[in-house]
């Protein structure tokens, strides 16, 4: 048993939960179904943990599907960069299946719940699967997955507010057609190289710079998949899903959707297309590199008129993603490493933010922020939450926030780029002003008198503080200690930047026949 | 639709040989074209001209909503339970050649099972599409055709 | 790299100009139209287009289906673009539903598929959620300051 887990870890972290959804609408059972959803996420994250280590000293792992060696065959290729967000994805899940166990209660209709968790173990295994997949189409169909049962999961916030189907059919049109830009982009790649694998295409594309096919296969992929992760221009319907969705899948959404884009568009930058490629160094600069700093501060400043606090995240987010493309616009080690370093904060401060709100909302049934004012008193432990989930998204020390703005900060000043490290602070500054105005309100505002008369203006149970107060320590503890993530970042940027990912892997499997 | 005789008369005779067409494609998928796609577009495709013909009730009342939501859930079942018994033999995920002593016919078994998985799918994807939409409250009545 | 842009090659490449014409025509129809149901038939046009791209990119000159008949030296049209393109048949048939659905629920909840009327819909309701703030903050203000004095 020990054997077979060890062999087959790459597939069994996404086999997991692929077979927990039809188990779960087979049951029929709500009670059942969440157990189910959380024995796989957390059997995922175990794995995802082992999977780390073994990758973290630059090792690379290859499992090939179906027993076909790859480049014919699909092929699953873990190094220190995939690992990671593997980690992220399935660690957040853990985390937020048992909040939503507790929060859609309110939200989503008894007889639905199956279909939730069915539908949120799909999104899951479509995230994990984008990661861990060495195989260029492969990621196309696992974006569909996630991206449909996304969909959906928005959608379903509709019991609350009507907006929600506006918002998801917004998401469903953009999305789309993101996802046909990006297979239109693999078409074109496969018509200049003939192959699929990212290892073998990476080979054959290196030699290929003037290939006009290949360049714009490479335009086709980046708006793509530009659309999914939303860079800033392309970003319309992020607000919306993240506002209108219920409370546990904008948690999980935030903290892992964008996440995983990002990861895809690393991976397609920098290992597929070769770094080298003068047009790609091209986009970094006149395209991607303008378009994180608008978004640093475009969508902070949008972020502070906002009137709901779930959509002052979802903006919020929006920046946030800025800076991440920012790391990868450096175009450096220390630049990428920033960004993975952000991959993981950020998804664990905003996780933490996007619950604890949730939180409120589901006690005072509102997600407007003039109802919470004066909830500090009445909930303290998840407005404690707040406050540290806002100081990590400022940067303050002692808060994982506060690394990654440090490790972007030193890439910038490593290459030279002293006004960008102003316009990092400068935007960190407007961030201050949301955070701010909504910890004033919680803490400093009277209480809303209508609100506190609602019999639920008090303390939410275990089953959703503990979940938030995880991610709230996870985040002060890499911030005090950081080493693990910077170390797993560094390795991870390495093998992204410096090739680690092509280089001759360890297979894994069963010994076949 | 009583009083169309024809249309019912043609659909009676049509439905047997749709679905047997259907069968076919699904099982002939390892030797020519065809297989679990097809075969159960096609499956779905002869239930749902009998839904059309004489009336949805009819149709739900022999294979009602839970019972087509446990058929989605069971294709998938089969598919990934087919990687998991390749697992559990001592070979990768989905590799068939472990079924069987001799490899070739290892990848018949294989391809089947997975195919038969799709196919179930497949076929409750469709049916569950078809009664989401005819299922919902018309807003046209029926004499308004 | 040197290519003549002569007859020749626009005829050659017919299948995919026709692959361009059609993938604009899609996403022009999902930018500029304001109808739900015709921004779904946009997008359909959008996806059918690609399954053309790779459709065509299989097709081997004088090649046949990919089965094997057991005559040597047989040339096939490449299968690998056709499974792809199955793939891709099928994410598109689950988005088209699942956008319908949404599309009938839109209808049943808001009463319209019109995208600029649901858009005004949820302004309004935006508004009204501002406008109730306003007046809390300045009932909250006008007490404050009638305790003062």
């Amino acid at each position: 048993m020990m054997a077979l887990v060890e062999n087959h870890a790459p597939i069994l972290v996404i086999l997991i939960p692929l077979l927990a959804a039809p188990l779960a609408m087979l049951f029929g059972n709500k009670g059942l179904a969440f157990l189910l959803s959380l024995a796989a996420s957390v059997a995922s994250f175990l794995l995802s943990v082992y999977l780390l280590l073994l990758v973290r000293d630059g090792t690379v792992l290859s499992y090939h599907i179906g027993g076909w060696a790859p480049p014919l065959g699909i092929e699953y290729r873990v190094d220190a960069a995939n690992a990671l967000v593997l980690l992220i994805v399935s660690a957040l899940s853990a985390v937020v299946l048992p909040f939503a166990r507790t929060s859609i209660a309110t939200e989503i209709a008894e007889k639905h719940h199956t279909l939730f968790y069915a539908c949120f173990m799909l999104c899951f295994t479509g995230l994990m699967g984008v990661t861990i997949t060495g195989d260029a189409f492969n990621v196309f169909v696992f974006l569909e997955v996630s991206s449909l049962s996304t969909y959906v999961l928005v959608a379903l916030g509709a019991e609350k507010d009507r907006r929600a189907l506006s918002a998801a059919y917004d998401y469903l049109i953009l999305g789309t057609i993101g996802a046909t830009f990006f297979v239109i982009g693999l078409g074109l790649i496969y018509m200049a190289t003939g192959t699929l694998n990212m290892v073998d295409l990476a080979e054959r594309l290196s030699t290929m710079e003037s290939n006009r096919t290949v360049r714009s296969a490479f335009a086709f992929i980046v708006i793509g998949l530009g659309l999914k992760l939303a860079i800033y221009p392309l970003h319309r319907w992020l607000p919306g899903a993240y506002t209108y969705a219920p409370s546990a899948v904008s948690a999980f959404l935030a903290a892992t959707a964008t996440k995983v884009a990002i990861y895809a568009v690393l991976r397609f930058m920098m290992s597929v297309f070769s770094i080298k490629f003068g047009f790609e160094q091209d986009t970094m600069t006149y395209i991607i590199f303008p378009f994180a700093i608008i978004a640093m501060f475009a969508a902070s400043l949008i972020a502070v008129y906002q009137i709901n606090v779930k959509r002052m995240l979802a903006y919020s987010s929006i920046a946030q993603i800025g800076y991440m493309l920012l790391g990868i616009a450096l175009f450096s080690t220390t630049g990428l490493s920033a960004t993975l370093v952000h991959l993981f904060n950020h998804a664990v401060t905003k996780g933490a933010l996007f619950l604890a709100v949730g939180a409120i909302i589901f006690q005072i049934g509102s997600p407007l922020m003039a109802n919470m004012a004066g909830m500090g008193k009445k909930m303290p432990w998840t407005s404690a939450a707040i406050v540290i989930g806002g100081l990590s998204l400022i940067g303050v020390p002692g808060t994982v926030g506060f690394v990654s703005k440090w490790v972007l900060l030193t890439a910038a000043l490593e290459n030279g780029l002293w006004p960008i490290s102003l316009a990092i602070v400068l935007s960190s500054l407007i961030a201050v002003v949301y955070v701010w105005k909504f910890v004033e309100l919680l803490y400093l505002a009277p209480i809303d008198e209508s609100v506190a008369a609602a019999a639920n203006a008090k303390e939410v149970s275990l089953s959703m503080l503990v979940p938030m107060w995880i991610l709230v320590l996870v985040s002060v503890w890499f911030g005090f200690d950081a080493e693990f993530t910077v170390q797993v970042a560094n390795q991870a940027a390495d093998s992204l930047f410096n090739g680690g990912f092509l280089k001759d892997a360890v297979i894994v499997g069963g010994e076949g026949r | 639709m009583d009083h169309h005789l024809i249309l019912r008369v043609v659909t009676q005779i049509l439905v047997a040989p749709i679905l047997l067409y259907g069968l076919y494609v699904q099982f002939h998928g390892d030797f020519g074209p065809g297989g679990g796609f097809q075969a159960g577009v096609i499956f779905a495709v002869g239930f749902i001209l009998y839904g059309i013909v004489f009336g949805l009730r009819r149709l739900r009342s022999k294979f009602p909503d839970h019972v087509i939501h446990k058929l989605v859930a069971l294709g998938v079942l089969i598919y990934a339970g087919t990687g998991v018994v390749n697992m559990a033999l001592g070979g990768n995920f989905l590799d068939y050649n472990v079924l069987s002593p001799d490899p070739v016919q290892g990848q018949h078994w294989g391809i089947i099972a997975v195919e038969l998985g799709v196919g179930v799918t497949v076929f409750g994807v469709m049916m569950a599409i078809y009664y989401a939409f005819a299922g919902r409250p018309p807003s046209l009545d029926d004499k308004d055709w | 790299m040197e290519f003549n842009f002569d007859l020749p090659f626009i005829l050659g490449h017919l299948n995919y100009w026709l692959f361009v014409i059609l993938m604009l025509t899609g996403l022009y129809i999902v930018v500029a139209r304001g109808n739900l149901l015709k921004k779904i038939v946009g997008l359909n046009i959008f996806q059918v287009a690609v399954f053309m791209l790779y459709i065509s990119m299989g097709k081997v000159a004088g090649g046949t289906a990919p089965i094997l008949t057991g005559t040597a030296g047989e040339a096939y049209s490449n299968p690998l673009p056709h499974v792809l393109i199955l793939t891709a048949i099928v994410v598109g048939i689950a988005t088209t539903s699942l956008g319908l659905a949404l599309i009938v629920r839109i209808n049943e909840t808001y009463g319209t598929i019109e995208e600029d009327e649901i858009l005004e819909m949820d302004q309004q309701k935006g508004q009204s959620e501002l406008d109730a703030i306003n007046k809390a903050a300045a009932a909250t203000d006008a007490q404050g300051a009638a305790s003062k004095k």
